[in-house]
């Protein structure tokens, strides 16, 4: 089993590398779709503004090539993000559009915005046994209007129920870090592992 | 609901931990790695690295410091101390850390929060105050230089500014209350925490678990509290601090 980790020049590759490679899974990152077409599945991390990263994935054709994968693809923090419709973030941006949904900003009159901090997690459906349900959030957009049949996980910030699992064919997205998220953050990641070896 | 967060913070100098720390079962009391390891285990939401060194390659060690720390462990962290560009930023980022601290590069430079934030999001760049009461202002000034340099900047204005910059989450220490234990400054605190809508961390004072309870619950709330001596000799543990905060119905981890 070879993950390909998309590096399209956004964020923090290093982290989810080592966090597949303790897991000891394979994996090597890549920029551009021939050498992407060699994995097994996907991931796409990303840590900054959503047009950025949108804008860069357009460059070098990634575009597509995600959206049209039938293999896993694993989207984290702002990769999770990407995979939906529409974001508000900067300028309105279209993304790839793979689940329902669009990202919003958190209301900074009512919260601390950034949301950033260790969240109980509230399953929807069965998906990991841990001792845990906290894992590390570090965002100030996150996903509304998605389908209630697309969300596995999600995290009470505020008033807000805030999408933190979400899973759409053989598309999955995780708002936080799993790969900074401690015991939780391993069991999920081997749980996505699980489903790609099937 | 967010968690209380517990930050260790760990002095870091030519990529060792100095403070001179002596843990039972750590062979080496300087190796970041090796702390960073011990302070998870006990429940550390997560950890500052606060490089020291006054050289170029020092500053070049604490890449790696991040990198195998990064590789070992999957908590997150910080890192403070030397970062000047944003060339630095990227290269502590790309090495594995969450967030950069910034503290007078963002005096000299304000650009710096407002670059940094767009290339990396707000959420990963935190503005590091170290504020002191000034009896001739009348109030908390920014100070830099350990406090013995006064800035023009009240700190209320400057938490203000570089949160309207891009700074993510203030690191707020109270240079009145550092290294004496007496507890974290909270009239500071409160005041900060009050003039904007990011998260504070509150360093500086902390002496025993009821001083965290103190800065993170009642009037003051702030979202996480900062300490490091009295982890590294013992005096209490992050593990003794969030038993005591759950058992007072804190939100915990």
């Amino acid at each position: 089993m070879n993950i390909g980790i998309i590096d399209y020049g956004m964020g923090n590759l290093f982290s989810v590398a080592e966090a597949i490679k303790r897991l000891g899974c394979d994996y090597f990152i890549a920029g551009d779709s021939t050498t992407l077409a060699q994995a097994d599945a996907l991931i796409l991390p990303g840590v900054g503004a959503f047009p950025d990263a949108m804008h860069k994935l357009k460059a070098s054709k990634l575009d597509m090539f995600i959206a049209q994968q039938t293999k896993p693809v694993l989207g984290i923090c702002l990769g999770m993000q990407l995979l939906f419709e529409f974001s508000e973030e900067v300028q309105p941006t279209s993304g790839l559009g793979v689940i329902n949904g669009q990202i919003t900003k958190f209301d900074a009159s009512a919260l601390r915005v950034p949301h950033i901090g260790w969240s109980e997690l509230t399953w929807h459906k069965p998906y990991v046994e841990s001792t845990t349900d906290f894992v590390y959030f570090v965002h100030s957009f996150y996903a509304t209007q998605t389908n209630e049949a697309d969300i596995v996980a999600s995290a009470q910030y505020g008033d807000v129920q805030v999408p933190a699992v979400v899973q759409y064919a053989n598309f999955t997205g995780m708002q936080f870090h799993p790969e900074k998220s401690g015991e939780l953050g391993k069991q999920l990641l081997k749980r996505w592992l699980k489903d790609v070896a099937k | 609901m967010v968690t209380k967060r517990i930050i260790p913070c760990l002095d870091v100098k030519d990529g060792r931990v100095v403070k001179g720390i002596q843990f039972e079962g750590l062979r080496d009391a300087g190796d970041p790695v090796a702390l960073a390891k011990y302070y998870d285990e006990q429940g550390a939401d997560e950890l500052v690295f606060l490089d020291i060194s006054a050289s170029h390659e020092g500053r070049a060690t604490m890449v790696d410091v991040v990198r195998e720390t990064a590789k070992a462990l999957a908590i997150p962290f910080t890192v403070g101390g030397g970062i000047r560009t944003v060339e630095d930023i990227e290269r502590i980022l790309r090495a594995g850390a969450d967030k950069v601290s910034v503290n007078t590069a963002a005096l000299d430079n304000p650009s710096l929060l407002t670059e940094g934030a767009k290339k990396f999001g707000a959420q990963c760049i935190v503005i590091a105050i170290d504020a002191k009461y000034s009896e001739e202002d009348q109030t908390w000034m920014v100070y830099t230089h350990g406090g013995r340099n006064k800035t023009t900047w009240a700190v209320v204005d400057w938490a203000k500014e570089a949160t309207r910059l891009g700074a993510g989450e203030i690191l707020l220490t109270s240079m009145n209350r550092d290294g004496e234990k007496s507890g974290f400054d909270l009239a500071v605190t409160r005041a900060v925490r009050e003039a904007v809508t990011v998260p504070v961390i509150a360093s500086g004072g902390a002496g025993s678990a009821e001083d965290f309870y103190q800065v993170l619950t009642g009037d003051v709330q702030a979202d996480a509290a900062l300490a490091a001596s009295i982890f590294h000799y013992k005096e209490t543990s992050v593990a003794e601090v969030k038993s005591y905060l759950r058992n007072k119905g804190v939100d915990i981890r």
